[in-house]
C-alpha cells in the first residue's frame, strides 16, 4: 500500500493515528468479508451452528465501528486534519458506516439459513444462481477493501460494473421463485425466505459501490456518487 | 388530500442545494497584484506574484515563516517604503490605480489602506483620542462628528459595550484583545476601503482571538479585508479566499474551501497537512 499518503506528517503521533484507523478499517473489512462467506456457507449447507457463529460476529462488528467512528471524531476534534487526511477521515466514517450494513445483511442471511434449515427437511435445494450471485458479491466487496488497501484507484469501474450482473441476476432470482410460488402456494413461506437473501446480497453489491465512491472521494477530491456507470467511467478516465 | 394540495405543500429544498460555486455572483477586483518583485537589498524577497483580491470579501495568506506574506501585504500599503534598501518592481492596482505610480500620494494611500499589527500598538492617550487621531490629524475638530465617529467605530470593532464609560481612560489600561480591537476601531475610524491585517490575532488569548475574527466576518460587509496569519485553522475560518506562498512565490490560490480541502499542488497539501515535502 502506498503509505506515503498516509505517513510523512512532522507529527509523528499523527501518522499513526492515521495508519491505526486505516488498519482498523482493514481489521472491519476482513471480519465483514468472512461473516458473507460464513453467511453464505451456512445456507448452503444448512449447518447451524455456522449460522450462530455469523450472527455473534455481527456484534465484533457494530463494536468495531463504534471504536472507529470514535478515533476518527477524536482525531478531527485535536487535528483538525486538512486535505486528504481531511478526506481519509470522512471516507473512512462513511465505510464503516456501509461495512456495517454489509455485517447486518450477512446476519440476515444467516438468520434466514437458519430458518430455511428449521422449517424444512428438505433442506438441500440447491439454488446455484443464489451462490454465483454470493461469489460476484463477495468479489466486488473484496474488490472495494483492496481500493482502500492500495488507494489504486483503476479497478473502481471493473468493481462498480459487476452490480449490473448482480441486478441481472437478482431479477432473474426473482422471476424463479415466483414461479416456483405459483407452482405451489406451500412453497411462498420457503421462497420469501430466499427472496431476503438473495436481496441482502443484492445490497451487498450496492454497498461495495458505494464504498468505491467514497473512496474515489478519498483519493481524487471528487464526489461521484449517484452517477451512471457511464458517467463514471468518464469521470474516471479524466 | 389532492395533489394540488400535495404539491403545494412539498418542502421545497431547491434553494438548499443550488451550486453556491455557480450562483456566487461574480466578485468585484478590488486589489489586483501584477507580476510584483521584491528586492531586500541584493536578495530577492518576492518573485514574480501576480493576484486579484475582491472587494469586500477576506483574502488569507497563508505559509511558513519567511515566506514574504508579510512583504506582500506590506506592499499593499507601501509600508515597505520605509525600509531602506528595498527596489520594487511590477505594479499593485487599488481600483484600477497604480499605488506605486509616482503621483500617488501615499498618505492619501494609507488613508485608504488601514493596518493593524500583530502587537497591538495604541498611542498613550486616552481611548477617546486613539480613535480619533486619524480625524484630528485631518483637521477635523467639530466635537459632534468626533463623537459620532468614536461610537461608530467602536460598535464596529465590537469594543463599545466594553468601554462606553470610560471613554476618556488610558488606551493602555485595556487587555490585550481589547487593545487589539481599539487598534481596529481606529484604523476603521478614518473609513479606509481596505483593511490589512498581519497576525492580529496570534498575541491573544483564544477568547479575545475569536472576537477578532468574529469582528473580521462582520468587518468584511464593509470593507475588503486582506489578513496574514500563522494559523491556518484562523484562515479557514475567516476567509474567503487564501493564498499559499512559499519561498517568495504565489504557490496556489482559491477559494478557502476548495484550497483546504481538496489542493491542487503537492507543496500547499504537504503544507496544509503538517507533512514535509
Amino acid at each position: 500500500m502506498d503509505n506515503s499518503k498516509i505517513g510523512h506528517h512532522i507529527s509523528g503521533q499523527f501518522n499513526k493515528e492515521l495508519e491505526d484507523v486505516r488498519n482498523k478499517v482493514l481489521t472491519m473489512g476482513g471480519l465483514v468479508e468472512q461473516q458473507i462467506e460464513l453467511a453464505v456457507t451456512a445456507f448452503a449447507t444448512g449447518d447451524m451452528e455456522i449460522a450462530e457463529l455469523v450472527i455473534k460476529q455481527d456484534n465484533q462488528v457494530d463494536a468495531l465501528e463504534m471504536v472507529i467512528d470514535q478515533e476518527c471524531m477524536q482525531i478531527l476534534a485535536l487535528r483538525q486534519p486538512a486535505a486528504f487526511d481531511l478526506r481519509l477521515l470522512i471516507t473512512v466514517i462513511k465505510v464503516v458506516n456501509e461495512l456495517e450494513r454489509v455485517g447486518d445483511m450477512a446476519e440476515r442471511i444467516a438468520e434466514m439459513a437458519i430458518q430455511l434449515t428449521g422449517a424444512d427437511s428438505n433442506k438441500h435445494d440447491k439454488y446455484y444462481e443464489l451462490e454465483h450471485m454470493a461469489e460476484l458479491v463477495q468479489e466486488m466487496l473484496h474488490g472495494a477493501l483492496d481500493v482502500f488497501a492500495r488507494m489504486n484507484m483503476e479497478d473502481v469501474t471493473t468493481i462498480t460494473g459487476l452490480d449490473e450482473n448482480v441486478d441481472r441476476e437478482y431479477g432473474s432470482i426473482i422471476r424463479q421463485l415466483i414461479t416456483k410460488m405459483m407452482e405451489d402456494s406451500r412453497n411462498i413461506t420457503r421462497m420469501l425466505n430466499v427472496l431476503w437473501i438473495a436481496r441482502s446480497l443484492e445490497r451487498i453489491g450496492d454497498h461495495a459501490c458505494n464504498i468505491c465512491e467514497h473512496l474515489v472521494y478519498m483519493v481524487k477530491g471528487e464526489d461521484v456518487r449517484h452517477l451512471t456507470q457511464k458517467e463514471l467511467e468518464k469521470k474516471m478516465k479524466e | 388530500m389532492t395533489a394540488q394540495h400535495v404539491r403545494t405543500h412539498t418542502i421545497d429544498v431547491s434553494s438548499m442545494l443550488r451550486d453556491q460555486k455557480k450562483t456566487a455572483e461574480p466578485n468585484q477586483i478590488c486589489i489586483k497584484v501584477e507580476n510584483l518583485n521584491l528586492f531586500y537589498a541584493e536578495k530577492q524577497a518576492l518573485h514574480g506574484v501576480s493576484m486579484e483580491m475582491a472587494k469586500k470579501k477576506v483574502t488569507a495568506y497563508i505559509g511558513p515563516s519567511g515566506c514574504g506574506k508579510s512583504t506582500l501585504l506590506r506592499c499593499i500599503n507601501r509600508m515597505n517604503d520605509l525600509v531602506d534598501k528595498v527596489t520594487i518592481e511590477g505594479k499593485i492596482l487599488l481600483d484600477d490605480e497604480n499605488i506605486y505610480d509616482k503621483s500617488v500620494n501615499v498618505a492619501a494611500l494609507r488613508r485608504r489602506v488601514g493596518m493593524v499589527f500583530q502587537k497591538p500598538n495604541p498611542f498613550p492617550k486616552s481611548i477617546f483620542e486613539n480613535v480619533t487621531y486619524g480625524l484630528r490629524i485631518q483637521g477635523i475638530n467639530d466635537k459632534r462628528i468626533l463623537e459620532e465617529t468614536v461610537e461608530n467605530a467602536l460598535r464596529g470593532a465590537a469594543l463599545w459595550d466594553e468601554v462606553k464609560d470610560r471613554l476618556n481612560d488610558n488606551a493602555l489600561g485595556l487587555s490585550g484583545g481589547q487593545q487589539q480591537r481599539l487598534v481596529i476601531a481606529r484604523a476603521i475610524a478614518i473609513e479606509p476601503e481596505v483593511l490589512l491585517l498581519d497576525e492580529p490575532a496570534s498575541a491573544l488569548d483564544p477568547i479575545s482571538t475569536l472576537k477578532i475574527e468574529e469582528l473580521i466576518n462582520e468587518l468584511k460587509e464593509k470593507y475588503t479585508i486582506v489578513i496574514v496569519t500563522h494559523n491556518m485553522q484562523q484562515a479557514a475560518r475567516v476567509s474567503d479566499y487564501t493564498a499559499f506562498m512559499y519561498m517568495g512565490e504565489l504557490i496556489e490560490m482559491g477559494t478557502t474551501s476548495e484550497l483546504f480541502t481538496n489542493p491542487q499542488k503537492k507543496q500547499t497539501e504537504d503544507y496544509i497537512t503538517g507533512r514535509y515535502g
